[in-house]
């Protein structure tokens, strides 16, 4: 009865640098999340959260028939995000997707932060920040700028994916990238067909939920900026990617995320091993744990913006 | 599960007289909706009394507001308390409301938590709760259910749990939205009997005149937010017009 | 028409089910963390890692292939590290051409391939076991007791308290779908994707908007017993001589795992 969706990255695909590096991320979003949600939502924060999240569970259930055997799959990030918000839409999907690795084991533990910002935070900020920005425009106009959102934080989230099984060693960047995006830019489309005719269905029935300023009460212009630099650059990362990956893992190099002559735990922030240390686990952790800070610093300054 | 042999529940605390008063209760919802124009009623400590009448009669939104879930226009008085903000903990531990859907009502993921919910948010200590979470089960008969999970119950067996959730925080008035709704008619008949033994005043909303006529000796007709009728079972179930007029069918049995 | 994964949780009595739930979920997550710090190619140290696991399936007393037999969900994605074989690190192995592209397999890339692969399925059959022998609401305690926010613990209960019955009512739109997508005579059933698309937008819309309104119902259950936006838990675990004399065989054999995996 459970089918698992392609995103959900398993423990041993990504190096344990990038674990803790998304790990911090998403740590550092989700205690925002929640101090945001009990702000706005106070004593319903409990139950409106769990309930929405096995929401959102249970309509990753609903496929349909798209051609040859295969279906289309929801995974109602940007859907969370518009009609609950962004906070909120974070928070349910964190839940689902901890409860997805821990009970069925689709995806890993110590990869879940990653999951966690590749299918919760990237979809959240794209499926919100877009469809901010065209809260007060007609209806079409809005329903349009939702299905491509949902279709582009698909992609997005396709891509990485895609990005951090290369940065790990784990594949090959020629070769992950087009078929990663491939899939997912036919599956977006199910994704986008499904979000769109959800609004439709819940602005009929209660209109409340969805006017202009119910909507942008739950969070600020903030988000529009941030949504729009992550689409773009997602727009404009995956053509490079997929037809110029010998000059992406070249940039990457010349930056030091991308070492190729280390094997693979040791591929990201070679610059940051600890001398002393040399090439040791303990060194890996470290070295992990100061990107970590770095990523941390950064992600607060976004968290910062995204503040009313 | 067989029906088991009586037996007294220490449950109820004691409160004498007058346990509820509802003075002209008035209530309409923001979407417009007016759900009760006045409502007044009394129960006695140890009454046994049903509240029937049609679907949208006002029977749900009334028992939302007997523990200040719902706020209208009105009186209402608790263990000679009047139902004002600062003494919600107080009511609320008085008055045991049990929701239609058991689904609603068992939220937590286990038996055992969902029947603790209650005494641990009063704030008794965790041997106390122990204690009370034991002693509910056992009310109900569903002692064995301690460490199951919700979701693997059946209908009937939720709605007795449901029952316990409130048991365990021992209210001096248990009030139940449709208890006998979706149930087959052993778990019915389980259900009847529980409530017949059980020691403690009670306020329970129902379609199942026949239940009515076995287990509550006082029946309260609403129909469009007001009390129409009140006053024994037997003289309101055999007034056809009276049941006739607010859409209750007359029952032998 | 059931939504059922009971069968996640085995429900016997063995040493492992015993365990505190904190112990098993830190060994859990030091193991898979064991696993990720293990260099490519140190077969020796997978073995080894693989006999933990065996000595736990065995102190589970669910079989030794318990986790074996249920392991290969991981390895649908495994497809994204095909391309790891084609390394341009090592010596090559052989060269193939498919369509536009020149994959040349070498010896580095084979062995790397291996390695995320065993990383990946000793790491999976770890979790497998975590669940399989401890309820999921035990599995919540541990991870509050262990620190993480009340808050998120809370929700993760009710996702997987309402997660059932949701999931019920997902089924139940399903089956009326497919009751009413007869297909008459001549006729081609189900009509475009896109509108297959739209029917399934609106069952999640309005299952949306149940799920929405349950959650008031909910809250009003919760504040009805007493709920003020402070949950409350009881603290019912307790460490025992068990619990500490597994975690030092385990300290000590994820030791000797890392010593042979350095050499």
């Amino acid at each position: 009865m459970y089918t698992p969706a392609a995103l959900h990255i398993p423990d041993g695909f990504l190096s344990l640098a990038i674990s803790l590096v998304f790990w911090a991320i998403s740590i550092l979003m989700v205690g925002l999340a929640i101090a945001r949600t009990k702000k706005a939502l106070g004593e319903k924060q409990v139950p409106l959260m769990g309930v929405m999240a096995a929401f959102i569970f249970a309509a990753q259930m609903l496929n349909f028939p798209v051609a040859g055997g295969t279906s289309g799959h929801f995974i109602g990030g940007t859907l969370a995000a518009i009609v609950l918000g962004p906070w909120a839409g974070l928070l349910v999907m964190m839940a689902v997707i901890a409860l997805q690795a821990l009970l069925f084991q689709d995806g890993g533990l110590l990869v879940m932060g990653a999951n966690i910002f590749n299918m919760g935070i990237l979809t959240v900020i794209i499926g919100f920040g877009l469809y901010r920005g065209v809260v007060d425009r007609p209806r079409r106009v809005r329903l349009a700028v939702a299905g491509l959102a949902a279709w582009l934080a698909v992609v997005a989230s396709a891509l990485v994916t895609a990005l951090q099984l290369w940065l790990s060693g784990t594949s090959r960047l020629a070769i992950v990238v087009p078929a990663m995006l491939g899939v997912h830019m036919v599956i977006g489309i199910g994704e986008a067909l499904i979000t769109a005719a959800a609004l439709v269905f819940i602005e009929q029935t209660r209109p409340d939920l969805l006017t202009a300023k119910s909507v942008s009460e739950k969070g600020g212009r903030g988000w529009v900026v941030v949504g729009v630099i992550l689409s773009l650059l997602a727009v404009s990362l995956s053509p490079l990617a997929s037809t110029d990956p010998d000059g992406l893992e070249r940039v990457a190099e010349d930056l030091g995320f991308l070492d190729r002559g280390l094997p693979a735990p040791y591929a990201i922030f070679p610059d940051y091993t600890i001398p002393f240390l040399g090439e040791t686990p303990l060194s890996t952790i470290v070295a992990g744990l100061i990107g970590a800070l770095v990523v941390l610093g950064f992600t607060m300054m976004v968290g910062q913006m995204l503040r009313k | 599960m067989p029906i088991m042999h009586p037996f007294p529940l220490p449950i109820s605390a004691d409160l004498k007289g007058e346990i509820l008063v509802v003075r002209n209760l008035h209530f309409t919802y923001p979407d417009g909706n007016v759900a009760l124009r006045g409502v007044s009623l009394k129960l006695n400590a140890g009454e046994k009394v049903a509240l029937v009448g049609p679907n949208g009669a006002g029977k749900s939104t009334l028992m939302l507001h007997l523990n200040g879930i719902l706020q209208g226009q009105g009186e209402i008085w608790v263990g000679g308390v009047p139902l004002i903000h600062s003494n919600l903990p107080y009511i609320r531990a008085t008055v045991g409301l049990v929701f239609q859907n058991p689904d609603d009502q068992l939220f937590s993921p286990t038996v055992f938590e969902d029947v603790a919910f209650g005494p641990l948010h009063m704030g008794l200590p965790e041997e106390e709760v122990y204690a009370r979470v034991e002693e509910a089960l056992q009310a109900v008969q569903m002692s064995a259910y301690r460490e199951r999970l919700s979701h693997h119950l059946s209908v009937g067996e939720k709605k007795r749990i449901a029952i316990a959730t409130v048991l365990s925080m021992w209210p001096s008035l248990l009030v139940l939205d449709e208890p006998s709704a979706g149930l087959d008619p052993r778990a019915r008949r389980h259900l009847i009997h529980l409530l017949r033994e059980l020691s403690i005043t009670m306020l329970v909303s129902t379609h199942d005149l026949s239940m009515v006529r076995q287990v509550f000796p006082r029946t309260i007709v609403m129909d469009e937010g007001r009390i129409v009728a009140d006053g024994p079972t037997e003289t309101i179930l055999s007034d056809e017009a009276l049941l006739e007029a607010h859409g209750l069918e007359r029952v032998d049995c | 028409m059931h939504f059922d994964l009971a069968d996640r949780y085995h429900d016997t009595d063995s040493r492992l089910h015993r365990l505190d739930p904190r112990v098993k979920v830190v060994t859990t997550i030091g193991f898979i963390l064991s696993t990720a710090l293990l260099p490519d190619g140190s077969w020796a140290a997978f073995g080894l890692s693989w006999l933990l696991l065996l000595w736990a399936n065995h102190l589970a007393r669910l079989g030794l292939d318990f986790t074996f037999r249920r392991s290969f969900l991981a390895l649908p994605f495994a497809l994204a590290a095909v391309s790891a074989i084609f390394s341009p690190l090592g010596t090559p192995l052989a060269e193939w051409r498919v369509a536009w592209l020149t994959l040349i397999p070498t010896d580095y890339g084979l062995m790397r391939f291996v390695s995320i692969l065993l990383r990946s399925w000793l790491s999976v059959q770890a979790a497998i076991l975590l669940v399989a022998t401890t309820r999921f609401p035990d599995l919540i305690h541990a991870f509050e007791h262990l620190r993480m926010p009340a808050i998120l613990a809370s929700i993760v209960a009710f996702l997987y308290r309402y997660l059932f019955v949701l999931a019920d009512e997902a089924l139940r739109l399903l089956r009326a779908r497919e009751a009413r997508s007869a297909a008459a005579p001549g006729w081609r059933s189900g009509r475009s994707v896109a509108w297959r698309a739209k029917i399934t937008g609106h069952m999640a819309g309005q299952l949306f908007l149940r799920s929405y309104e349950r959650s008031d119902r909910i809250y009003h259950a919760m504040l009805a017993r007493g709920y003020r936006g402070q949950l409350r838990t009881l603290h019912p675990h307790t460490m025992r001589a068990g619990d500490w004399v597994f975690i030092g065989v385990f300290l000590l054999w994820i030791g000797l795992i890392h010593l042979i995996g350095q050499l």
